[in-house]
């Protein structure tokens, strides 16, 4: 066997550049457009993994759970962006289901903070992800996918009242299959991060 | 519209049983990254290395590749990589590094640095 095929490890590997990876959720609920916004700033072909949800999911009290351990996967989306002095962002599109607690905690491990995708005509769908992100602690900003069919008759205000958002927490609308848009909105997430650290010593 | 907090019952995050570590050394992150040591392997079945662990060093042949690239690329779940690449680096076959030297994850340039190397992705 002389030759291995090479072609699907093509630019996976991690330049030698790489020093500091750092890693932003892309959360919401199902046909949100999170893989839809990784897609359109990865350098890479998004990659997915297969986790197992009932290991994860498993608790105590549910013995069901327990019992058909390792039945159910989802499978998580990430791309990675390389940027100038060594650092490589990766993103997560992340479900924000109650049941995937577990494997949330562990993405979210590390994570600078994530960008909450709301779709506008069903935002009651992003309540379980928005209390995730809260309990998980990560800093958020919130980014309604601009649906063709989306209403248009709710103000700011109305929006950040219904989501419960605090003041400081950045809203901002986003097309999702837009390079330039989505990161814009990763932007919005990045400078309230900033703001939430002021540089000290300075 | 109707606000969120009505009727949704939190779970407060110390009943989750999340992030324990069960091994001793510290959990391979998502985003640890790992290098093969390039030593020879050493062959046949007694060598004890599951066909799974071969192909991922044969993966790490190519170059570094953190642990969820390695799944992705081995289709495997992260939770059988992280036991894979542990038996790898007890054998000195691999070694692993964190995503981010400690003393960077804090430092207040990173996300400054972050925003403008975004900024510059921008197509105009
Ligand atoms: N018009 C419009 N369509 C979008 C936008 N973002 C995503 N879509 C479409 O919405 C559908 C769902 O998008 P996905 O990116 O697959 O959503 P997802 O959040 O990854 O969904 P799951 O992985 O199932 O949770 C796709 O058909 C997208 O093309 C957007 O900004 N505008
Ligand atoms: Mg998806």
């Amino acid at each position: 066997m002389a030759s291995a095929p090479s072609s699907t490890t093509d630019g996976i590997h991690l330049p030698d550049t790489a020093r500091d990876l750092v890693k932003i959720l892309v959360a919401g609920p199902f046909g949100v457009g999170k893989t839809t916004l990784i897609d359109s700033v990865s350098e890479i072909r998004p990659l997915h993994t297969e986790e197992l949800l009932s290991e994860a999911s498993a608790q105590v009290d549910d013995l069901d759970g327990v019992r058909e351990k390792s039945t159910t996967t989802v499978a998580i989306d990430f791309g990675r962006i390389s940027l100038p002095g060594g650092i490589v962002l990766y993103l997560f599109g992340t479900p924000g289901q109650e049941r995937f607690r577990s494997l949330w905690e562990d993405i979210a491990y590390g994570a600078l903070g994530a960008l909450v995708l709301v779709d506008s005509r069903r935002i009651d769908a992003s309540f379980d992800v928005l209390g995730l992100v809260e309990e998980t602690g990560l800093p958020y900003a919130v980014a309604f996918n601009a649906f063709p069919d989306a209403p248009d008759h709710h103000t700011d205000a109305q929006l950040r009242a219904a989501l419960d958002l605090e003041p400081g927490t950045p809203m901002v609308t986003c097309d999702a299959r837009d390079a330039n848009a989505s990161i814009d909105a990763l932007l919005a997430l990045v400078h309230h991060l900033i703001d939430r650290h002021p540089p000290e010593h300075r | 519209m109707t606000g969120r907090r009505a009727g949704r019952p939190l779970v407060p995050a110390y009943l989750s049983t999340g992030g324990v570590t069960r091994s001793s050394r510290p959990q391979l992150e998502r985003l640890s990254v790992l290098t093969g040591s390039r030593l020879p392997v050493p062959a046949g079945p007694s060598a004890g290395l599951p066909a799974a662990a071969l192909s991922l060093l044969d993966a790490l042949d190519g170059g570094s590749l953190t642990v969820v690239e390695a799944a992705a690329l081995l289709r495997l779940p992260v939770s059988a990589v992280r036991v894979l690449a542990a038996d790898l680096i007890d054998r000195d076959l691999a070694s692993a590094r964190a995503p981010i030297p400690p003393a960077r994850r804090f430092d207040p340039d990173l996300l400054k640095r972050v925003a403008d190397g975004l900024r510059a992705l921008k197509h105009h």
